[in-house]
């Protein structure tokens, strides 16, 4: 048994620190440290600075322009970033479905597809869920009747996150409605700049605009466009969801977190001390960060498992159930911290409300980041089902 | 031992709900209705004033999916102006608009935390989180004219004109609804009120603190009864949600807490009027409780919305921020489970 780091581990974790340095812009970070609202202009930049680096695509083969780490590189790479307040990367494109037309693409998807993500030509959402089909995603109902060289799609997509930014959608659609519920699904790749498509926005109770209904009404998709076989869509969407859970765990997210709650807690004054010397307080977040250190070392167990070649299966489940439970707990904590100052609230929604918000503590939207961070338990496979899929396993001989 | 509502305290419930849920303007209905009189006694105009009264009136306020800042603009300056003296008629027929400022940036939760000073009558300093302050025609304020900043003495009160000189503010929306400001005084010239204001602040902001938990608890109940309603309705894998036992399980919990946090607010009703110690020991048990369960209740009734919970336009999402942000008004769970353990030893 060893815990620490390879050198040639950490050689890689100062040279990232050292571009992180350099090339992460102050305003933006500062603009992730304190929850505010990006932009697609400030994904796009950071994007492009990465891929000039080419370190957008960590877990991409170098033959499709990744870097190919393995897994303990791109935590290392995943914990420096969030540390650095860098914003996230957008993994629509890049996690979700790069792996896909990897693996089950044309080569000519293959060819045309992956360059533009690298380079940011194509903004990509997930259409997935609808309203009807969240947990049981397999119920979903949007239909593609094939007519000649074209797929005609008629229905709703649903929490498309950035969908307001994105001009393609890969998209799951009914293709064989009289199938079982899994086997008449396939994969469609949806220009969301084609007549047909109408995208909505929906406020979140945070005020912010992250997540969008897509209406699709006749829609003419070339069937070039169709990733692998048809009806074959269920096993290409549960692929990429094993890749959504990657980094599942969020551990550089809660670090960063924790960080900025002691910072604040440094900050704000009780009873003529700092609250981080008021032992109620200082136990609370003692207390997270004692369950943040032991995930952190079930994350690099699980990974570096990973790394020898076996793939995270179940254990997927448990890092994403703790690692949120940790990273909303800590939201939790920012919150109490400010007290008071809790109130103010700035709505993305409601233009221009956001500028003047006071600040003593230097916190940022910690109650925004709260709310906001809800979803965190809901989606990418709510911690229900996580636990379902757990608990199954476990039971899989009782009889 | 009796825990039903009076007959008239159920008419008074009733007309509440009635205007709650159909008024355009809820404070005129409810000014027009007299409701504000059920939060004082007979001696200052009201016709109510126990904590009994506060509790069912700020009850059906947070049941109702609107935000009235009854309590800044008339439960607390109707009390310190009835301890000063002043007659509050036009606070309890609703015509007054009245702030009071009191919290500063230093005090946190602490009452007794006032480094705002009165040379004379001249007010300077910072008030933070003024609830409702840009629509008051006066704001009463608390300021210090002799000892340290956290002595109870030397602790006055002042009524400020929103026009005054010297007064500048700084407005914002706030999570819970309407909105709040930042209040910078310089040399600002206010009427004095009285001298030595804590134990009548001390009062107020106990009624208030029991006003914020009934409403609190009218909140929850609305939130439970909705995830009741959504677990029934809802279908995932071709059957209703609520038929997950985990998910029915965790509902029984949740109505276990509205329980609790409903006998939490009885006995805080009960000793409001009692001596501050027993008075501010059952206010503390209280609150620390309802700040524990409405978290839970809050977040486990957006977690079984799934998506829809996490949504502006459905309704759950602004209970469930009035009720997260009840934990930051008049002390939070660990203020109040500190001056427990205080109060207790
Ligand atoms: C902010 C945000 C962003 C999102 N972004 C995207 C996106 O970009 N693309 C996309 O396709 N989707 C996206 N989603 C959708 C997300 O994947 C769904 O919200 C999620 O699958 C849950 O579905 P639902 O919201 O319909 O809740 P439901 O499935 O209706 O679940 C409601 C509750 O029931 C529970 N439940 C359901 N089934 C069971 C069971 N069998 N046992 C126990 N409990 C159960 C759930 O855990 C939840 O607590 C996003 C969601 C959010 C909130």
């Amino acid at each position: 048994m060893d815990l620490t780091f390879a050198e040639e581990d950490e050689a890689f974790r100062a040279e990232l620190r050292d571009f992180l340095a350099e090339a992460l812009p102050r305003e933006l970070a500062e603009k992730v440290r304190l929850s505010q609202p990006l932009k697609k202009a400030d994904y796009d930049g950071w994007h492009a600075k990465l891929n000039a680096r080419g370190w957008l695509a960590p877990n991409w083969p170098k033959r499709f322009g990744g870097a190919e780490w393995g897994a303990v590189r791109r935590y290392i790479f995943e914990e420096e970033c969030a540390m650095a307040n860098a914003p996230r990367i957008v993994p629509f494109g890049l996690s979700m479905l790069g792996p896909v037309l990897q693996k089950f693409g044309s080569e000519a998807q293959q060819a045309h597809w992956l360059p533009r993500v690298l380079s940011g030509e194509d903004w990509w959402a997930q259409g997935y869920s609808e309203p009807g089909a969240g947990s049981d995603l397999a119920a979903l109902r949007t239909r593609a009747v094939r007519d000649g060289d074209h797929y005609i799609v008629n229905g709703q997509k649903t929490w498309t996150t950035l969908g307001q930014y994105a001009n393609m959608m890969f998209c799951l659609v009914r293709t064989d409605p009289d199938a079982k519920k899994q086997e008449g699904i396939s994969f469609l790749l949806i220009d969301m700049t084609a007549p047909g498509v109408e995208v909505r926005p929906i406020t979140l109770i945070d005020g912010s605009v992250e997540v969008n209904e897509v209406w699709l009404t006749d829609v003419r998709v070339p069937v070039e466009n169709l990733v692998g076989e048809e009806n074959k869509g269920w096993t290409y969407a549960k692929y990429l969801l094993t890749h959504e859970r990657t980094n599942i765990a969020g551990v550089g997210f809660s670090r960063a977190g924790l960080d900025a709650v002691k910072r604040i807690a440094q900050r704000v004054q009780m009873r003529g001390r700092p609250l981080i010397e008021n032992s109620h307080f200082a136990a609370r977040v003692a207390q997270v960060e004692i369950d943040l250190m032991a995930m952190a070392t079930t994350n690099l167990r699980i990974v570096s498992k990973a790394a020898a070649g076996q793939a995270p299966g179940l254990e997927s489940s448990l890092l994403k159930i703790k690692g949120t439970q940790i990273r909303q707990e800590i939201t939790d904590l920012a919150r109490r911290a400010v007290g008071p100052h809790a109130m103010p609230f700035a709505s993305e929604a409601i233009e221009g409300t956001n500028m003047t918000l006071p600040d003593p503590f230097d916190a940022g939207n910690v109650t925004g980041a709260y709310f906001n961070n809800r979803k965190l338990s809901i989606f990418g496979g709510s911690n229900e089902i996580q636990r379902e899929i757990f608990a199954k396993h476990m039971m899989r001989d009782a009889t | 031992m009796n825990f039903d509502l009076t007959d008239e305290q159920r008419m008074l419930q009733d007309t509440l709900r009635k205007a709650l849920a159909t008024a355009s303007d809820p404070w005129a209905a409810l000014a027009e209705l007299g409701v504000i009189g059920a939060l004082f006694d007979e001696e200052t105009g009201g016709f109510g004033g126990t904590g009994f009264d506060i509790a069912l009136v700020f009850e059906e306020l947070g049941r109702a999916d609107v935000f009235l800042s009854m309590i800044d603009r008339a439960l607390v300056p109707g009390l310190l102006l009835t301890a000063a003296g002043h007659d509050i008629a036009d606070v309890i027929a609703g015509t007054e608009k009245l702030a009071w400022a009191h919290g500063e940036l230093g005090a946190r939760y602490d009452l007794d935390w006032v480094e705002t000073r009165a040379v004379g009558d001249a007010i300077s300093g910072q008030k933070t989180v003024v609830v409702g302050a840009e629509d008051a025609d006066s704001i009463l304020v608390t300021a210090r004219h002799a000892g340290a900043a956290n002595d109870q003495a030397g602790i006055g009160l002042w009524r400020v004109a929103s026009d005054a000189a010297g007064l500048s503010l700084h407005g914002y929306d706030i999570a819970q609804g309407g909105r709040a400001a930042e209040l910078t005084l310089e040399n600002t010239p206010g009427e004095p009120l009285s001298p030595e204001a804590f134990d009548a602040l001390s009062l107020a902001v106990a009624a208030a603190t029991l006003a914020q938990m009934a409403e609190t608890l009218g909140a929850m109940e609305t939130v439970a009864a909705m995830t009741q309603d959504y677990l029934k309705t809802r279908k995932q894998f071709g059957r209703p949600i609520g038929s997950f036992q985990v998910l029915a399980h965790r509902l029984a919990d949740m109505m276990l807490e509205v329980e609790q946090a409903r006998s939490a607010v009885n006995l805080a009703a009960g000793h409001l009027h009692d001596a501050p110690v027993q008075r501010d020991l059952h206010i503390s048990a209280a609150k620390n409780l309802i700040g524990r369960a409405g978290r839970m209740i809050a977040e486990e009734a957006i977690q079984m919305h799934g998506g829809i919970g996490m949504t502006e336009e459905y309704a759950l999402g602004r209970f469930a921020k009035r009720i997260i942000m009840a934990d930051h008004r008049f002390g939070d769970t660990d203020h109040h489970l500190e001056r427990f353990i205080a109060l207790r030893a």
